[in-house]
Order: structure tokens, then C-alpha cells, then sequence
């Protein structure tokens, strides 16, 4: 059995140790916010926090994480109110929405680490996340915005 | 009018509004209340598309697939707006696949042009007789009734009710003919044409909620994946699965037949894996020892085909169309000029793989999918599995991106033969390894341009000849040349030059080939947008000035007696003609928004380009830097003319879309074959364009009441010749191969 904390609740699950935390996530915990896009880390689709920190889920295999802090879209903000999820609609920035899991938790960690992120910075933390529908405009946009309501919040 | 007005709440409702009982696993999320009333069929159905249920929540079905280009934030805001609905008592329903709904193709940029009239009918439908129920019910002249959000209003009794309280009512009455129809006028829409429309699905897709393809979750669903046949058309000679099935978790191994030609839809056989999670399958996938018979396609490499491409072309056997003489305007001519373009293959790509779940269960076969066209996905499951067309149910959910590829519904059939074969609930995946090798690609195309130039720099004539293999041979073994792809760019150039021929090469073809965003106007665009700009130079002309002297005047093109069938997108050149002032006029505004022709710092470039595809009219700007030998995009400015736009802000996007999807293919987009399989299989080597690589972009809309036009594909053709027209501005050197990255300036 593997203990797992995810989004604050810890739960065991009887898996193999080796199974990549994006497939425990979504065929045996049922979190399919979190979503694959390649199984390799190239496109940051699957893109979750450990203690704070963005990982990618597919290559990430549950026994390397241990008693960290699993955090997914689901748990990102308790009423999908998150500063960055916020942004996102103020800025309409999904278009197929397919990818937007894996953008907005890279974009929340980003906010997290700098508070006043540069469009350098965001092109330096946002461009593991591929979106073929190509939303990038907005995205740049929307984390300007997040910045500034996360500091409003604060 | 292609669909009959009748009040449907009078037979009970099983299929559409019906079905949503059943929606736990849909990407629509309900509200239980509207379960309950759709359910017990207490509502007023005024059409298929329209149900208001007794608490007075409005139901609109989403006949079309939502995949990114914002369809459920545009037809049923325009039903909604035409009937006064307040959009937040709206509740979106997606519609399972069914011919009452006519066509739910999502491709072809055609579903607001095919809808537009007929749901704001719809609309109109609902408004008419909540009117004539509240009119009714005070004894009162409906004209003295008034509807407006939510609610109808008598004037002088100061009467007003909602309407959840003139559903009973309105039920009893019958509909009204279309000569009693009256539309809202422009200026008494609320929604539509709005900048600051909120989209339908945002929240399901900010929080994580929104259901794909890939998140549908049946009780007791088991996972499964496939291996196929690396060619097209192979086959499996023999297979070991015992370190499969040892695999933990590994459940069971069936074996797909492979497909035969012509490919169609049909899936292409293999040996599937099911399991009790995906990575399990995926697992035992890896262990399966496969003997292939890879078959006759094997025989075909991309790079060596090329020569095929360049022997027909020498002498193009077929002539699309022929005006004038061009061997005359060539013997007349003081310059000549002559470029060859060659664009890659391509693959769709979308971030969702295809992916579908199937359930079998007392004779009825019920499919959920990423599909955007779920009554061929019917056909073509149940052909497959020999079940007649209504034991089949297709439900849609989200799809994360389709861009022409969930438009082939292979994948669909697989997981119904699992789940048909397996006894269970399956949800069968592709990982992106199978998307990138088992495609529909877009063809690679090998193009050729002449132009015969006078002596004061006229040019008086124009040839053009392109081979590629054509999509027909997807359906047609035989088909050796392109059809509507000439359509696309090539044979409707709008140019006003006395000579011109087009021509098309013959090949043969060895791959699955389909239509990916804006088709063929990708190869065809990116040959003529660069070739005019190679004649300008060649002229000393500006670029600008230049694409709007050979369209010249104002006109409305055809090219009858020019031995050409101008397909116009299957629509009349008298209701959707090609009209070149419209495209000069968006030329105009990029130019003027742009800046065009401003000064620019060293080593900096500016390239224009402008098509009209899919019956929308686009001009694209695109400034480049060149700094050590690299390209970078420096600003993108585009400018669309779509006929009345419904929601402006989902236009816009679209626009940023194609220019990013159209630089992924520019840059570093290429498929290619050896020995009949994809070389490519992952973002790193089929690499899409990043954040890093897009720079900030500006979208004008032209304001027009002309009948709304194609959206989703018609940002994507200009963007690449005015992106290597940039280059040559800024560099001096002449890109006519696509992706720019094999000249290793990306």
C-alpha cells in the first residue's frame, strides 16, 4: 500500500510503486483534471504541485513523492477561485481547455515564487506547456493579472 | 428552411433532452433541478433545439462539437439572445448523434454559416409563442406583449410573468408558420456581436471539471490500448503475449483485423491491451511481441517521393484552369521568375489524444468520445460491428482540440470493438506516440510558380502547378490528384492577370491523408503569398502596394469559362461571392493597424499576406528580428473579415490560434515516412510552437452585416508566407521550403 497526501487528504492506495503519480491520479484516485499529453514531460499538460512546487505527474512515479503534498487543479482553491483561475476567465484565455490544468498550475506556482513576474519570466516558467490551440497571448495576459489580484488578496 | 417547426411537447422526448438523465459522464454538468424537469417531461419544447422547463430554466441543445473554437459560446447565446433567454438561466445541452439536429459535422469553419438562420428561427420560434401564451392567458393582444429577459410584459395592465410561469400555456399552442417569424433587428440584440461575452464552459474549464474523451469514467470501466500496424494496411503475422499478460494489472489481449483500402474511417486492426489502468496497459503494450506484415506502403519514403513530386510537375498532366494564354504572355514577356515550394507533411496534434469509451450492454451500443462528428461515428460503429445505426448512441463530450483529426472517427469504432469483444466498459486512449504515427496526415506538397512580367513590371501571366497527395485517396485507392483541394488557394487566386494556368502532378499515395485546419490553403497559400512577394522584389514594388495591384479593381470573381468548377466552399458565388474589394479592404486595415511600412529597427522585417478561404477574407503582418542567424517573431497583426460576427471575443482568439497553430507549422512542423512509417513520435521531435515563440498579437474584426463566414480556419494560410516574407525583408534570404527549422534558423 501507498500512503498518498493528496489535496489534503491522505488516502492508501494498493498500487504498483513504480506507476507514474498521473495514472494514480486519474484511473485510480478519479482526479482526470490532471491531464496526459505526451508521458514524457514535453508538454506540461499533467502539470501538478508537490509542496508548492510544479512536477510533472507523468514522469513522476508515487513512490518517489513520499510524505509530499500533492496538489491538483481539484484542490488548486477550494470554490475554483484561485488568483490565477480568476484571471483565466477575466482574460476568456481556454479555448479548448484541454491543456488549462497543467497552465494554470504552472502559472499558480509562478505567482507563488514572484510576485511580479516579467513577460521574460513568464515566457521562462510557462513555456513547459505546450497549447495547441495556441492561447499564449492570453496566458501572458492573464498572469499579469494574476499577479496583481494575488497582491490584492494579500 | 431545412427543419420543420413542430411543438414537440406534446410526444414524449426521449433522445436529446431525454438522454441528458444519463449524462454522469458527460462534459455537459447539469443542474439536478434541470434533470428532474427535462426528465418527467414537464417542459415546452418549442423545437429541437429549445426546452424551457416549468421552473422557467432554458435548455439549448449544442448540436456542434465544442473543441476550442467556442461553438457552445456562440449558437446557443444566439438562440438564447433570439428569444430573449436570460444566458444565466441557460443550461447547454450537448447533443447525442442524431439527424434531427440535420448535419453535426464540426469541420469545414461551417457551423455558424449552416446555423445561423435556422436557430435564430428556432429562437424566434420560443419568443412567438411565450408572447402568444402570456397574451392568452391575460386575454390581451399578443402585439401588446412584450418579451424581454426572461420575462413577458403587457404595457398598459403593467401585467408581467416568467417564463416558468407561461410554460403550461405555451405548450397547448401551435407554432408559428415562418411567415409569422419575425428576427430581432441588430440593434435589439443583447448578446450577440458583444465584446464582453463570458465563455459558455470557462469555469468546467478553470477547476479542472470539464470531461474529455480522455475523463469519461464508466462503472467498472477497464483501460486499453493499441498497438497497430506500424505501414497503413499492415498487418499482424504473429504475436507472443505472454510477457503482457503477466504484466500486473494487464486483463486481457484481443486482436483487432487490420484494415483494408481504401482507408476510410476503419480502424486499422492491431493488438489491444486492457487493463485495469492505463499505465498497465501501456505496459503490457510494451512487452508484446509482434511479427508484422507491413505490406505494399512499406515501399514509400518521404524524402524519396519528393522525386515523384518533381517528375510530375516537369510536365503537370492535368489543367485546372486556363485563362488566357500563358505560353503567349511568357513569349511576350521581358522578365520571368520561377520558385518551387515544398511544405511538409503535417499532423494534427491536438493536446487531447483521440480517445473513446464504449459500454455494450442488452444490444445497445452506447460510445462516449472526443468526436466532432458523432452521426459518422454512428455509421462507421456500427458498420464495423454490424449493429444497425440506432443501436448505436454517440455521446460528445469536450475534446481537447481537434483541428480535422476528430473528424475521423477510427477510434471510436476501436473502443466500441473492445468493449463489444471484452464484455466491459472500455475507455480506450492513444498516447501521443499513436497519435503522431497513425494520423490522417496533411499532405506533403510540391509546388511550382511561374510569372511572365512586362516590361513596365506588369504581370501578364501567372502558371502554377501543385502535387500532393489528395484526400480523396483516403475514400478512392485510385485517386491520383486533388479535387476541392484546388479549391484552396490555388485555382481561385484572385489576381487580375489576363493569363493564367494552373496545373496539378499525379501521385500516387501510401498513408492515411485528411484535412487538417484550413487544408490545403496551408501548402497552396504559403507558395502564392510567398511567390507575390518574390515578384514584388523582383519588381521593386512594396510588398503592400504590390497584392493590391494584382487583385486590382473591385470585382466579384468567377471563373466560368475558364475550364474551372470553382467548388466556393459548396456554397453559390451569388450568396457568398468572392469579392475582392473585401479582400483589399482587410489588406488595407492590417496595413494602417500595423503600421505598414513603418521604420524598423536593424535587422528587423515586415512581411504581408492575405488569402480568402473558407468565404472569410484574412490579411496577416508579421515583423521579424534575425539575430545570429535565428528568426524570432517579433509581433503578429491580423485582420479578418467574417461576415457579422457573433461573438467577437471567441473571433479574436480563433485568430490567435491559427497564427500560433501556423507558426508550429512554419517553424518545425514536419512528418515524414521510411519505409512507410512516421519517423516522428513526440513533442520532441514533432515539436508545436511555445509561449517563447509568440509574440504579442493583434486582432481586427471588420464590423459587417454580411452573412456570417468561416472562423476557425481562415487566420491559419497567411500567416506562413507573410512569416518567411518577413525573413526575406529582414535578411535578404529566400525561405521556399517549410519548416524553417531544417535551415537552422529556429
Amino acid at each position: 500500500m501507498i500512503s498518498l497526501s493528496i489535496n489534503g487528504n491522505t488516502q492508501q492506495f494498493d498500487i504498483d510503486p513504480d506507476m507514474p503519480l498521473l495514472w494514480v491520479l486519474r484511473d485510480v484516485a478519479k482526479l482526470t483534471g490532471t491531464k496526459y499529453g505526451c508521458g514524457k514531460g514535453l508538454c506540461g499538460a499533467c502539470t501538478v504541485h508537490l509542496d508548492g512546487q510544479p512536477i510533472r505527474a507523468c514522469l513522476t512515479p508515487v513512490s518517489a513523492i513520499g510524505k509530499g503534498q500533492i496538489t491538483t487543479i481539484e484542490g488548486l482553491s477550494k470554490n475554483g477561485d484561485h488568483p490565477v483561475q480568476q484571471a483565466w476567465l477575466e482574460h476568456n484565455v481556454p479555448q479548448c481547455g484541454y491543456c488549462q490544468s497543467g497552465q494554470i498550475m504552472s502559472a499558480a506556482a509562478l505567482v507563488a515564487n514572484n510576485p511580479s513576474p516579467s513577460d521574460e519570466d513568464i515566457d521562462l516558467a510557462m513555456s513547459g506547456n505546450l497549447c495547441r490551440c495556441g492561447t499564449y497571448v492570453r496566458i501572458r495576459q492573464a498572469i499579469h493579472s494574476a499577479a496583481h489580484l494575488a497582491k490584492e488578496v494579500k | 428552411m431545412s427543419h420543420s417547426i413542430e411543438n414537440l411537447s406534446r410526444r414524449r422526448f426521449i433522445q436529446g433532452f431525454g438522454s441528458v438523465g444519463s449524462a454522469l459522464v458527460l462534459g455537459v454538468q447539469l443542474p439536478t433541478h434541470a434533470l428532474a424537469q427535462v426528465a418527467n417531461s414537464q417542459s415546452f419544447d418549442p423545437d429541437v433545439f429549445i426546452s424551457i422547463a416549468n421552473d422557467g430554466l432554458v435548455s439549448i441543445i449544442s448540436h456542434r462539437s465544442e473543441m476550442g473554437q467556442g461553438i457552445r459560446s456562440t449558437l446557443p447565446l444566439l438562440v438564447a439572445d433570439e428569444m430573449e433567454a436570460d444566458f444565466d438561466r441557460v443550461n447547454i445541452v450537448q447533443a447525442v448523434a442524431d439527424a434531427k439536429y440535420g448535419s453535426q459535422n464540426t469541420d469545414g469553419s461551417r457551423s455558424v454559416r449552416k446555423n445561423y438562420q435556422r436557430l435564430r428561427q428556432a429562437g424566434a420560434t420560443a419568443r412567438w409563442m411565450l408572447q402568444q401564451a402570456a397574451a392568452k392567458k391575460w386575454q390581451v393582444d399578443a402585439d401588446e406583449c412584450e418579451v424581454y429577459n426572461h420575462k413577458v410584459s403587457h404595457k398598459t395592465s403593467g401585467k408581467s410573468a416568467d417564463f416558468a410561469e407561461l410554460v403550461e400555456t405555451a405548450k397547448g399552442l401551435t407554432p408559428p408558420t415562418l411567415e409569422q417569424l419575425q428576427l430581432k433587428r441588430n440593434d435589439q440584440l443583447r448578446y450577440v456581436g458583444k465584446d464582453d461575452l463570458p465563455l459558455a464552459d470557462g469555469k468546467d474549464f478553470v477547476n479542472g471539471t470539464a470531461v474529455y474523451g480522455y475523463d469519461v469514467e464508466l462503472p467498472g470501466q477497464k483501460y486499453a490500448v493499441i498497438a497497430r500496424p506500424p505501414v497503413v494496411f499492415g498487418q499482424v503475422k504473429s504475436f507472443d503475449a505472454t510477457a503482457t499478460l503477466k504484466v500486473p494489472g494487464v486483463l486481457k489481449v484481443i486482436e483487432i483485423p487490420a484494415a483494408s483500402a481504401p482507408a476510410f474511417f476503419k480502424p486499422l486492426g492491431g493488438i489491444a491491451v486492457i487493463a485495469e489502468n492505463t499505465w498497465a496497459a501501456i505496459k503490457g503494450r510494451d512487452k508484446l511481441k509482434i511479427q508484422w506484415h507491413h505490406g505494399d506502403n512499406a515501399n514509400y519514403s518521404t524524402r524519396e517521393h519528393e522525386k515523384a513530386f518533381a517528375k510530375t510537375l516537369a510536365q503537370p498532366p492535368i489543367t485546372v484552369r486556363k485563362k488566357g494564354n500563358w505560353q503567349k504572355a511568357l513569349s511576350a514577356s521581358a522578365k520571368q521568375l520561377e520558385a518551387e515550394y515544398y511544405i511538409s507533411g503535417l499532423s494534427h496534434s491536438m493536446m487531447e489524444p483521440p480517445a473513446a469509451a464504449a459500454q455494450f450492454k442488452n444490444g445497445q451500443m452506447q460510445v462516449w468520445g472526443c468526436t466532432q462528428t458523432p452521426q459518422s461515428a454512428q455509421r462507421v460503429i456500427g458498420d464495423t460491428l454490424g449493429l444497425k445505426h440506432e443501436q448505436v448512441t454517440v455521446h460528445v463530450t469536450y475534446l481537447g482540440g481537434g483541428f480535422g483529426r476528430k473528424s475521423k472517427p477510427d477510434y471510436m469504432a476501436e473502443a466500441a470493438i473492445l468493449a463489444k469483444q471484452s464484455g466491459w466498459p472500455v475507455k480506450m486512449v492513444w498516447t501521443r506516440e499513436d497519435e503522431i504515427r497513425h494520423g490522417y496526415y496533411h499532405s506533403p506538397s510540391l509546388q511550382r510558380t511561374y510569372a511572365a512580367i512586362d516590361d513596365k513590371g506588369k504581370t501578364i501571366g501567372w502558371r502554377h502547378a501543385m502535387v500532393m497527395h489528395p484526400i480523396n485517396s483516403t475514400f478512392n485507392p485510385n485517386a491520383k490528384s486533388p479535387t476541392f483541394e484546388n479549391d484552396l488557394g490555388l485555382g481561385d487566386v484572385p489576381f487580375a492577370i489576363d493569363n493564367i494556368l494552373i496545373e496539378n502532378g499525379e501521385t500516387a499515395t501510401f498513408q492515411r491523408i485528411g484535412w487538417l485546419r484550413s487544408v490545403a490553403n496551408i501548402s497552396n497559400t504559403f507558395a502564392v503569398g510567398s511567390f507575390v512577394d518574390e515578384i514584388a522584389h523582383a519588381t521593386g514594388t512594396d510588398a503592400k502596394n504590390h497584392l493590391l495591384q494584382l487583385i486590382g479593381q473591385d470585382a466579384k470573381l468567377d471563373f466560368a469559362n475558364q475550364g474551372y468548377n470553382y467548388r466556393n466552399y459548396n456554397e453559390s458565388l451569388d450568396d457568398y461571392p468572392l469579392d475582392t474589394k473585401r479582400l483589399k479592404n482587410v489588406i488595407e486595415l492590417v496595413a494602417k493597424k500595423a503600421n505598414w511600412g513603418r521604420k524598423l529597427p536593424q535587422g528587423h522585417g515586415l512581411g504581408i499576406a492575405a488569402h480568402r478561404s473558407f468565404l472569410s477574407y484574412v490579411a496577416t503582418v508579421v515583423e521579424v528580428s534575425m539575430k545570429d542567424g535565428k528568426v524570432k517573431i517579433e509581433r503578429i497583426d491580423s485582420a479578418i473579415d467574417c461576415g457579422k460576427v457573433l461573438n467577437p471575443d471567441r473571433v479574436k482568439a480563433q485568430m490567435e490560434g491559427a497564427a500560433v497553430m501556423a507558426a508550429s507549422f512554419a517553424l518545425r512542423g514536419e512528418i515524414t515516412l521510411k519505409d512507410g512509417i512516421v519517423e516522428q513520435g513526440n513533442f520532441d521531435d514533432y515539436p508545436l510552437a511555445r509561449i517563447n515563440d509568440i509574440p504579442p498579437t493583434h486582432i481586427y474584426l471588420v464590423d459587417s452585416d454580411e452573412k456570417p463566414t468561416g472562423v476557425g480556419e481562415p487566420g491559419v494560410p497567411p500567416f506562413a508566407p507573410a512569416l518567411c516574407n518577413a525573413i526575406f525583408a529582414a535578411s535578404g534570404k529566400r525561405y521556399r521550403r517549410l519548416p524553417l527549422s531544417q535551415f537552422g534558423i529556429v
